[in-house]
């Protein structure tokens, strides 16, 4: 549906469930979606790749940014997963954080209304709810991986641990986790664009500049949170009888 | 769309978001007054302090974007339609 009253000023205009449809053999995806989330993918490989391409020994300009970016990533992973074994989990950790936070960024810094698009509209990659779900998916995945890999089929006998009566709640944590970490994301991105719009519509002018600022807050504690709670999961599983609680 | 429909979903969009930022509103200034009271017990623990309580304030904050997602599919995607 089309916020009608939205459509007579071009910048304010908004769309919540129109997309960009390709159709990829039997598939219907979301083009605006991908054109997004690669250009952010391509935004921070271009600044991975020019900032580690010659290394020196005394970090200056893009080396520093791209250490301190690492240290910032490292220091998620070691306070959820422990010092012991954060080490394997710092890329996928790091993954996450970057992209979901050049997502969120680049949905409030670039005039992507100013490129028009046949259907639907440009927008941070995260407010589509089947980027945050794959990325939730994702998780769920990787700390099954984490805590097989560690503990073998031991693993499992988390789910009757404090006793076998919890077996139930246990089993609907796994479907809950992902529900609430991709709701979580989605949520707060659609939010901010709506609300940006909402703004606009009343105000086109200076007006919605604070709260573009607010969220540009919001969106980089978004991106802490999804990429720490998934710390926090994988130092669960790797932990165990922990009952979701984690150590630091 | 069914004219009793149309009203029925915007006024329920409207009460799920009011009625699901009441709980968490007061939980997250629960959660806040308490660190407060910590940093002032603590002040060379507000790092630690203020790290767990952005993590907390951001699950109370989940179950507000429920009842968004909830008004949301409401307005922009409703089954009854």
């Amino acid at each position: 549906m089309n916020l009608s009253f939205f459509s007579h000023i071009f910048l304010a205009e908004l769309e919540v469930g129109h997309h960009l449809y390709w159709h990829l053999g039997k598939f219907t995806v979301h083009g605006q979606v991908l054109i997004t989330s690669w250009i952010a993918i391509a935004l921070i490989l271009t600044v991975v790749v020019l900032g580690t391409r010659q290394l020196q020994r005394e970090p200056a300009g893009l080396q520093n940014f791209v250490e301190y970016a690492l240290e910032f990533v490292q220091g998620i992973a070691r306070a959820q997963i422990g010092e012991k074994n954060f080490r394997p989990w710092v890329p996928y950790v790091g993954t996450l954080f970057l992209f979901i936070f050049v997502s969120n960024w680049m949905g409030n810094l670039f005039p992507w209304k100013l490129i028009p698009l046949p259907e639907g509209e440009l927008a941070s990659p995260t407010n589509d709810i089947n980027t945050t779900a794959g990325l939730a998916l994702l998780t769920s995945g990787m700390y099954f991986v984490a805590g097989i890999s560690k503990r073998g089929l031991g693993y499992f006998r988390k789910y009757i641990e404090p006793t076998p009566v919890l077996l139930p709640i246990n089993v609907l944590e796994d479907f809950t986790k992902p529900l609430s970490l991709s709701f979580r994301l989605f949520g707060n991105i659609l939010a901010e664009e709506l609300v940006i719009a909402v703004l606009v519509l009343l105000v086109p002018l200076f007006i919605p500049v604070p709260v573009m600022i607010l969220f540009l807050f919001t969106g980089a504690i978004q991106a802490l949170i999804f990429s720490t709670l998934s710390a926090a999961y994988i130092g669960e599983a790797l932990e165990g009888h922990g009952g979701g609680e984690h150590h630091d | 769309m069914d004219p009793l429909t149309s009203a029925a979903s915007v006024l329920s969009a409207a009460l799920a978001i009011g009625l699901a930022s009441l709980g968490p509103g007061l939980g997250q200034g629960n959660a806040a007054a308490a660190a407060m009271e910590g940093v002032a017990r603590q002040p060379e623990a507000e790092d630690k302090i203020r790290g767990n309580l952005l993590v907390s304030l951001a699950f109370m904050e989940a179950l507000t974007i429920y009842g968004l997602v909830v008004a949301l599919v409401l307005l922009f995607a409703n089954p009854f339609a």
